[in-house]
């Protein structure tokens, strides 16, 4: 039950992260987006993102930081596998379901809704 | 000349004079909502990974990809009856910074454009604010992976 805790402050913080570069640092949001994509591949290059993923669980994986980290970790596991090819076969490996999952929801949707207000 | 020296002058101070009364962004207030919206969120996620744990069998890694689309689709659905932008005005980063905010800004961009077509509207436009993160998430994480794998290369031969 200690993960739900973990996952709702660590995944509140990250968004709180955000909120702050978007009044304090006055950036845009697609801005703000892509720094924290950034972020979480380079932390994910540090080896520190797995470890919070493993502390709060969905707190570190929902949130848009853990799509670098997918990046990087997919990346990184291919080249092991299949040497520096493998840093472009693989880096979509993980985040493929994310992406494709999108692009089908959303062209759906374009086929059944209409733009609401 | 010196009129138009005047006009920029006059516009100099026009800015200052906006950025002075520009109004104050209620940083703490908003700082709360993402806190508890993006919190949410996650907690959200996390019931559907250990649905996906425990119904179906899934390891704690293997359940990542199905609780994903299962937010994307979700994402999708509230931003396709209108519910995802009204509670993004509310929450700020709060939606904007779990995964449901990037399937939120391609099913929006999907459904703004399609009056101009499937080809032209739908799917050039899909990825108009998405594009920048998959961008400089897949360069960095190249570069990122590029490092790594060079450095045990050499160190770890």
């Amino acid at each position: 039950m200690q993960i739900y805790f973990w996952a709702f402050v660590v995944g509140g913080l990250i968004c709180v992260i955000g909120q702050l570069l978007l009044d304090v640092g006055k950036l845009t949001p697609a801005h703000m987006v892509t720094v924290l994509v950034v972020a979480g591949a380079i932390l994910s290059g540090l080896e520190l993102y797995q470890p919070l993923i493993d502390f709060a669980g969905a707190g570190a994986s929902v949130p848009i930081t853990s799509f670098g980290n997918a990046l990087v970790q997919g990346a990184l596991s291919e080249a092991k596998r299949s040497g520096l090819v493998g840093i472009v076969t693989g880096i979509f490996e993980v985040t493929s379901a994310g992406i494709s999952s999108a692009i089908i929801f959303a062209f759906l949707a374009s086929l059944v809704f209409r733009p609401k207000g | 000349m010196t009129e138009h020296k005047q006009r920029i002058l006059t516009q100099k101070e026009y800015q200052q004079m906006a950025k002075a009364n520009e109004p104050k962004r209620p940083v703490l207030a908003n700082c709360v909502r993402a806190f508890l919206v993006g919190g949410i969120i996650c907690l959200i996620g996390q019931g559907i990974t250990d649905f996906y744990i425990f119904c179906f069998g899934f390891t704690e890694k293997s359940a990542g990809n199905p609780t994903a689309a299962t937010l994307i689709f979700l994402s999708v659905l509230l931003t396709s009856l209108g519910v995802y932008d009204h509670i993004a005005q509310w929450a700020g980063a709060g939606t904007a910074v779990p995964v449901t905010g990037f399937a939120n800004s391609m099913a929006s961009a999907a459904l703004e454009h399609r009056t101009e077509g499937y080809v032209l509207g739908v799917g050039s436009n899909m990825f108009k604010l998405a594009g920048s993160v998959i961008v400089f998430g897949v360069f960095s994480a190249f570069v990122i992976a590029l490092i790594r794998t060079l450095i045990a290369m050499i160190g770890g031969v």
